[in-house]
């Protein structure tokens, strides 16, 4: 329990030092994510990591539901989604037709109020089923959602979507601006994070992952289970709504196809190759993600390879990620970290 | 059932009560009351048939998924592929030798072996690990995916149906009666007749052979209870492997058969997939029975949800999904574990 | 391991902007779906880039050209994102693409985005693109997917007399589209429509529809395309059926007519229309389809250029000759060089094209019929042409803004009809 905050970390690394070990790093990550624009290109900036931010908001949230909940839930992205849609719907956007134009201290806490509400929602169907059911129910429903959006043009716009559904002008900043918005997206990442360790170290997250280490046992002592893996989702779905208000920004328009069936997978995929044990593990894995659907096809080119198979590329790595290593990138770095630290005899733990 | 009855009076009444509804309206010619409301006897009766026939499709499919599971919990989400790569092999020999019955050998023999391939080098690795399954089984049928694309590119195929099964047939369903007395008959298109009985057969083929044989009495032993089989010095192996290649023919078999009633192209693999996921969650992990319920529920809501709400129809399967997963998760025919 | 990481370094590297050659090459980028279900029409897009280069040697303006392709997956998110590293992290000039209708709106608005780029659309044929709040920097030198309609509703009724129809054609903008410039031109020429069916995308299994078709009509109009057409005609086939039919553009486009198996059979002698005929005995098309066939080995092209090809390779033409009119300067927010996009007259493989205010082409229509080979394969045989097609389907602007957008209960055939 007393390093509850990095989830499940393998059993060779002490506590202790491996806390003590990290702010050296972390410190250095933070200068440089803040002196970023000082050298990086608009699109560096907006594009790789701005989307490297909400992508990994939003796996962040399934993050923390699979890793400290033990609930692999598909439906992140399509509360993302949702909240996309909504600011598009009650805020202003080119369609006008659809769109009520409402300010955005309105129409903003309203799509997380909404998405948030939903993704809840879900949580109470999906916690009724364990394991490989949740996946499918929360997949199941991620399908519904993708086909109803598709088909339902009074409030969703059907196959069109929204168009130009951009940030308000606040303070006088225009937030699609490159550098405002890398900022932007970086400090809703560095929240996100921050309140995702925070819950994870109190009570409640605390009491979630003794439910999911063993839920009889925690219900045994007083705690409702049923109700702390709601909740999960309720957090997890506000994290997600952020993620997916930024995302529709992002793209200045959302149609169904951005939470469709593969973006819902991306998701998933981004999450496990980063690694679920630690929270920094889905932003390692968004940027991944976003280094390689940039920029695969410049590789194959670069290569002499047809640019049109960058998707068996994209495949072979995931699949060599997940078959080799069921923790992900990060899983291999501690792997790898542990056994530099245990060169020790393992008989009498001296140094060999 | 008489214990269904006595636990659930109300449920049973009413599905009792749905059926004989149901059977009026496909037996009976219509008055014209029912055919103001729900349109012309013909149109109703297609709806219901095709569904049932679509069903036996995704029963043939999502049987071989529900073995898998219920055997070896073994998550198979490269089953679509196997149904796409089955279709694609099926054409290449129904053109080249001209012989569509050809096909269903062959493929099964090869979709088959790369179901050994598959639970040799996949699953027998991660055995229990459900979510890492998941996982690398997307990331195959992915990369089976992009392959397949590569060899067969994007266009449609469409396998040859043989001359026997081609064009409709009358059916002994009365549509209409015409004014001078004589009855109006169903025509209905034959391979999709074909098909259901083939399903049919198939179903009964395998509940035999579960229920009355020893590699059944073996199959059974497994799916109740895993652990206890292999601590019996059972060749449990064996049978996970044979398994695991019937269920993996079958999803090819399926593939030959989509193929000729529909038709093979990029992304079949993803929609046999959900199809099949859908069908065995709702009918129940690991259930032929249940499989079999589960793909006529399915049949039935996509082609009536067609024909009577065509705007929201895809969405309804989902919906059923959901609802079942969250009222009565081991499904509709699934044991509770 | 290492050397494809070096050499993915050195890709990036070269990719970066500024580099000291940028004054001398023109370096445009191609937006192009090369996943999924249009991944063939994408590479033959490319190839109708390629095969416009190679005619000028891959020079313009006195400038050479390089091109930098972006592949998407026809979801407007991704030709966005596409489109933003083409130019921002690629530094290209401008951008021809995309491919599909709503990639078109998406892009649309973003290259509002950039004024000082410019966008010459490659084939997405949304009427949204360029009619509604069109992009001062986006350019369209091919008809619009109701333009594509324009032509076949009087042939049908004036030389088929089929009067009253049924049609059954995709749930989504392209098939709304479609259907409007088809409807449009059918009722005016005193056409009826009897009933719709809108079929959602993939919803592969028609049996329930093709049982719900009235049997007191003149013929069917199928709205369709690739696979979803080819399982409804095979479906027709085995339900026994048999009703004249109309196809909409992709009901019978090259990846429809290419397909393996019988069931596109059913087509033969099917009316259709689009932007393309693939036997258009005009001397600019033959020899177009010639180079075509010169320039890339059977095997690994379609049999003649798709609508993919021919308008990557309009758009191409277009730029070529824009840089030429030019000499190749794109200096001052290329300005010049978007004034003459604007204003020339432009020779093409279809015939003499020309935009309108929005930046839109107006040009010719095909009406075809769907024709069977010796050998057994199917292609699209030109009956009719309509020339100077403009984007209001020849209706003032004010009649067709009236009209409204295209959607499921648009346009209404009984006033188009009365109006007439």
């Amino acid at each position: 329990m007393a390093v509850a905050g990095e989830a499940r970390l393998p059993a060779g690394s002490a506590s202790g030092g491996w806390l003590a070990r990290v702010p050296p790093a972390l410190w250095v990550l933070a200068l440089l994510a803040l002196l970023m624009p000082a050298f990086a290109n608009n699109f560096i900036l907006f594009q790789v990591f701005g989307w490297t931010f909400i992508l990994g908001m939003i796996a962040l949230s399934l993050m923390f539901l699979a890793g400290y909940g033990g609930m692999v839930s598909l439906i992140q992205m399509t509360v993302a989604g949702l909240a996309g849609y909504l600011v598009a719907i009650l805020g202003p956007s080119g369609t006008e037709q659809v769109s009520l134009g409402l300010p955005w201290w309105i129409n903003i806490p309203a799509a997380v109020l909404i998405a948030t509400f939903f993704g809840t929602l879900v949580g109470a169907l999906a916690v009724r089923t364990e394991g490989i059911y949740t996946i499918m129910i929360t997949l199941a429903i991620a399908a519904a959602f993708f086909y109803f959006t598709r088909q339902n043009y009074t409030i969703f716009n059907g196959y069109s979507g929204f168009s130009l559904v951009v940030p308000p002008q606040l303070f006088g900043i225009d937030w699609r601006q490159p550098v405002a918005f890398y900022y932007l997206t970086l400090g809703c990442a560095l929240l996100s994070y921050a309140a995702v360790v925070y819950v994870a170290r109190s009570p409640f997250g605390l009491a979630l992952q003794g439910v999911r280490d063993n839920a009889r046992r925690m219900a045994a002592l007083g705690y409702n289970v049923v109700w702390h893996r709601i909740l999960a989702y309720g957090f997890a779905a506000v994290i997600a709504s952020f993620g997916g208000i930024l995302l529709v920004w992002q793209n200045a328009q959302i149609a169904p196809g951005t939470a469709g069936l593969p973006a819902v997978i991306d998701i998933l995929v981004i999450a496990v190759v980063g690694g679920l044990r630690h929270p920094v593990g889905p932003f390692i894995g968004a940027f991944i993600y976003v280094l390689l659907s940039s920029f695969a096809p410049d590789i194959l080119q670069a290569l002499g390879l047809a640019p049109d198979r960058f998707k068996l590329i994209v495949g072979i790595g995931f699949l060599a990620v997940v078959y080799f290593s069921p923790d992900g990138v990060l899983g291999l770095w501690e792997r790898a970290m542990a056994r530099r630290r245990n060169r020790t005899d393992p008989l009498t733990g001296l140094p060999r | 059932m008489a214990a269904l009855a006595r636990a659930n009076p109300i449920v049973v009444l009413l599905a009792g009560l749905l059926v004989a509804a149901l059977l009026w309206l496909i037996i009976a010619p219509w008055p014209p009351g029912v055919t103001g409301v729900m349109g012309p006897k013909r149109v109703f009766l297609a709806a219901i048939l095709s569904g049932i026939t679509l069903g036996a499709l995704y029963f043939l499919v999502a049987s071989g998924f529900t073995l898998i599971f219920g055997l070896m919990r073994n998550v198979n989400l490269a089953h679509g592929s196997l149904y796409l790569l089955g279709g694609y092999i099926g054409f290449e020999v129904a053109d080249r030798t001209g012989s569509w019955l050809l096909a269903f050998p062959v493929v099964f023999i090869i979709v088959a072996a790369l179901g050994v391939v598959l639970q040799y080098v996949v699953f027998r690795r991660m055995e229990g690990e459900e979510l890492r399954q998941t996982l690398v089984t997307i990331g195959l049928s992915i990369v089976i995916a992009d392959l397949l694309l590569w060899i067969w590119g994007g266009k449609s195929y469409q396998i040859l149906t043989p001359d026997f099964l081609s064009g409709p047939m009358d059916l002994p369903l009365i549509t209409a009666v015409r004014s001078d007395g004589a009855a109006v008959y169903l025509r209905y298109p034959r391979v999709r007749i074909w098909i259901l009985i083939a399903a049919v057969v198939v179903g009964v083929a395998m509940w035999l052979v579960i229920n009355r044989t020893r590699i059944g009495m073996l199959i059974r032993a497994g799916v109740d209870d895993r652990e206890m089989l292999a601590a019996s010095g059972l060749p449990i192996q064996l049978v996970f492997v044979l398994v695991f290649a019937f269920g993996a023919g079958l999803a090819g078999v399926g593939g030959i058969v989509g193929g000729t009633f529909q038709s093979i192209s990029p992304g079949e693999d993803t929609r046999f997939l959900l199809a099949s996921l859908v069908v065995v969650i709702v009918g129940g992990m690991g259930s032929i029975p249940g499989a079999a319920l589960g793909a006529l529920i399915i049949g039935l809501a996509e082609q009536i949800g067609l024909v009577y709400a065509p705007t929201y129809s895809v969405v309804f399967t989902f919906l059923i999904m959901a609802a079942v997963l969250a009222f009565r998760p081991q499904g509709l025919l699934g044991a509770r574990r | 391991m290492r050397r494809s990481f070096l050499a993915a370094a050195a890709a990036i590297a070269l990719a970066m902007p500024g580099a000291a050659l940028a004054q001398e090459t023109i370096k445009i980028g191609i937006l192009v779906a090369l996943e999924g279900a249009f991944s063939e029409g994408g590479r033959d897009g490319v190839r109708g880039v390629e095969l416009a280069l190679r005619q000028v040697n891959n020079t313009a303006g006195g400038r050479r050209i390089e091109t930098i392709v972006a592949p998407t997956d026809t979801r407007p998110d991704t030709a966005v994102r596409q489109a933003r590293k083409l130019i921002e992290q690629d530094g290209v000039d401008f951008v021809i693409g995309p491919l599909s209708g709503s990639e078109g709106i998406a892009i649309r608005d973003y290259a509002k985005t950039v004024p000082d780029k410019t966008f010459i659309n490659g084939s997405s044929g949304a009427l949204e693109t360029t009619w509604v709040d069109p992009a001062p920097n986006f350019f369209r030198f091919h008809t619009d997917g109701a333009q594509w309609g324009v032509g076949l509703g009087q042939y049908v009724v004036e030389q088929k007399r089929w009067r009253r129809i049924a049609t059954v054609s995709a749930d989504y903008s392209f098939g709304y589209t479609n259907f409007l410039g088809f409807a449009v031109d059918f009722c005016r020429a005193g056409g009826d429509i009897v009933r719709r069916f809108w079929v959602p995308l993939g919803a592969s299994d028609y049996a329930g529809v093709i049982a719900q078709l009235p049997d007191d009509v003149d013929a069917i109009y199928l709205g369709l395309g690739g696979t979803d057409a080819i399982n409804f005609l095979n479906q027709y086939a085995q339900a026994g059926a048999q009703m004249n039919f109309i196809g909409g553009t992709i009901m019978a486009d090259q990846t429809v007519l290419t397909s393996r198996g019988r069931a596109k059979d059913l087509l033969i002698g099917t009316p259709t229309s689009g932007m393309i005929s693939d036997e258009n005995p005009d001397a600019a098309w033959t020899a177009y389809v010639a180079a075509y066939r010169g320039a890339f080995p059977e095997g690994q092209r379609f049999p003649s250029p798709t609508i993919f090809a021919t308008g990557y390779h309009i758009a191409t033409l277009a730029a070529i000759k824009a840089l030429n009119d030019v000499s190749g300067d794109l200096s001052g927010g290329q300005r010049r060089f978007q004034q003459a996009l604007a204003t020339m007259e432009l020779d093409t493989p279809l015939g003499k094209i020309k935009l309108d205010q929005n930046r839109q082409a107006i040009g010719p229509v095909f009406v075809n019929e769907v024709t069977a080979r010796a050998d057994g394969s199917l292609f699209n045989r030109m009956v009719k042409r309509a020339d100077n097609v403009t984007q209001t389907l020849g209706l003032t602007p004010e009649q067709f803004r009236a009209l409204g957008l295209p959607s499921r209960d648009n346009p209404d055939c009984a006033r188009l009809r009365a109006g007439r």
